[in-house]
């Protein structure tokens, strides 16, 4: 398990180490979700971007 | 500690038992009613029928004097004149009311319309805020315990006003309360058929909470801070949700605030951040702290008006009244302040 920068809040998010390229993560603290990105032996993360409606609330 | 509750037939001293009756470093031994005099306690609050056999007793205060610290949950006002006679004896006091929580004996003519009784004791009395003024609870002899709307705003905005992330000087707070913050006597206003289904401002403004959060949060950036205060009746028997806009001179990054957050309340035991804004769960909602004494909050940044928006809720009675002035005792007593207050909350 390796960790990761929320570039939104900062907490350290976890990635695990058998993620797989395009796993979303979710920031413990604010909830933005990451999806990981591999490249070699880099991995990085960036947000997820999802449009909602407020059906439901 | 040996200690009574005068004022015990009250929602407030009815909370201070349900938590101190539990509590390992604690003895009641005497909780005081005029009308319910000789009454055991569940014929007041049945969730302790079986717990206790105490009964309330109207004794005057010279029999309170075998006890090391003495819990006051009485109407505003009616603690100011017997605090002198107690300290004298050697008696802490922790006072839920409005007594002894300002500083500025001015303001009680102006926000109680009555004149302070001792105004002397005013600079001696500890605003029972354990995030903000821990090291001197730990000594105090006389602790006064905010106003519950005011602990919301205060926690919410605390970390902000002294990291000047935010204005000073235009803060905006909306805040909703249920009816158990208005006392158990009956009244028009907590009357169901009137309370239920409506939301319903009142004091809107110049309530008596305002000059409490402007003097804590006037003191932690050393200068003027003022608030627009608005509260609301709603339909919960618990609960309150302050909704606070304050504005930035800029745009804020939200780890900035994060960062603010972090660095005043990581090691806080009562203070959750709640703002992951997912779901139903993801930002604060009284609901999910009644009968505990958590604070919850969350935020977001709204750049299209340059608005920090705060939510903070809490459980009236018990951060915001009783499970304060417990935190408080245990702080004084020098024990681990989660202390019978270590509860997980309901849910649904
Ligand atoms: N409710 C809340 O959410 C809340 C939150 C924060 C702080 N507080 C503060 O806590 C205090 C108590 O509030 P509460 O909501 O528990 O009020 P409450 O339910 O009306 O209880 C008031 C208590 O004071 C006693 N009392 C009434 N009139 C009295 C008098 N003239 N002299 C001596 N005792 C008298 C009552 O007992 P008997 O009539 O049986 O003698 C009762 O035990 C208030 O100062 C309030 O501001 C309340
Ligand atoms: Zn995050």
């Amino acid at each position: 398990m390796s960790s990761e920068k929320c570039p939104d809040c900062e907490a350290l998010v976890s990635v695990p180490d058998d993620a797989v390229n395009g796993e979303i993560v979710s920031c413990p603290d604010c909830g933005l979700d990451l999806e990981i990105a591999l490249a070699g032996q880099e991995r990085t993360v960036k947000p997820v971007v999802l449009e909602k409606e407020d059906w439901g609330e | 500690m040996k200690v009574s509750i005068l004022g015990g037939s009250g929602y407030a001293g009815g909370e201070l038992l349900r938590l101190l009756i539990n509590h390992p470093d604690c003895k009641i031994t005497r909780v005081t009613s005029q009308r319910f005099a000789g009454e055991p306690l569940y014929r007041v609050h049945p969730n302790l029928r079986g717990r206790t056999n105490l009964r309330f007793d109207d004794k005057s205060l010279a029999t309170h004097n075998d006890n090391d610290l003495v819990f006051t949950a009485l109407p505003h006002g009616k603690s100011a004149g017997l605090v002198p006679q107690l300290l004298d004896q050697g008696t802490k006091i922790v006072d839920l009311a409005a007594d002894f929580r300002l500083k500025n004996p001015e303001a009680y003519p102006e926000y109680y319309h009555t004149k302070h009784e001792h105004p002397e004791l005013l600079e001696k009395a500890v605003y029972g805020l354990p995030e903000i003024h821990r090291e001197d609870i730990r000594n105090a002899k006389l602790v006064a315990v905010p106003g519950c709307m005011a602990t919301a705003s205060i926690l919410g905005l605390a970390p902000l006003v002294k990291t000047g992330i935010v204005e000073k000087e235009h803060i905006v707070i909306d805040a909703k309360i249920g009816s158990s913050g208005a006392g158990a006597g009956p009244s028009m206003g907590s009357h169901h058929p009137e309370r239920e289904g409506g939301v319903r401002p009142y004091k809107i403004v110049g309530h008596r909470h305002t000059p409490e959060i402007e003097q804590e949060l006037g003191q932690l950036n050393g200068g003027n801070v003022k608030v627009a205060f608005t509260p609301h009746a709603v339909g919960m028997v618990r609960g309150i949700l302050v909704t606070i806009h304050a504005f930035t001179r800029g745009q804020v990054e939200k780890k900035d605030v994060w960062k603010a957050y972090r660095g005043e309340y990581g090691n806080e035991p009562f203070i959750r951040m709640v703002s992951d804004n997912k779901g139903l769960f993801g930002l604060p909602n009284p609901k999910n702290v009644i009968g505990t004494n958590l604070c919850d909050i969350g935020f977001e940044t709204d750049a299209h008006v340059n608005r920090l928006l705060v939510m903070s809720a809490i459980d009236n009675l018990t951060k915001g009244a009783a499970g304060a002035a417990v935190q408080c005792y245990n702080v004084m007593a020098g024990l681990d302040e989660r202390t019978g207050l270590d509860t997980i909350g309901l849910h649904p």
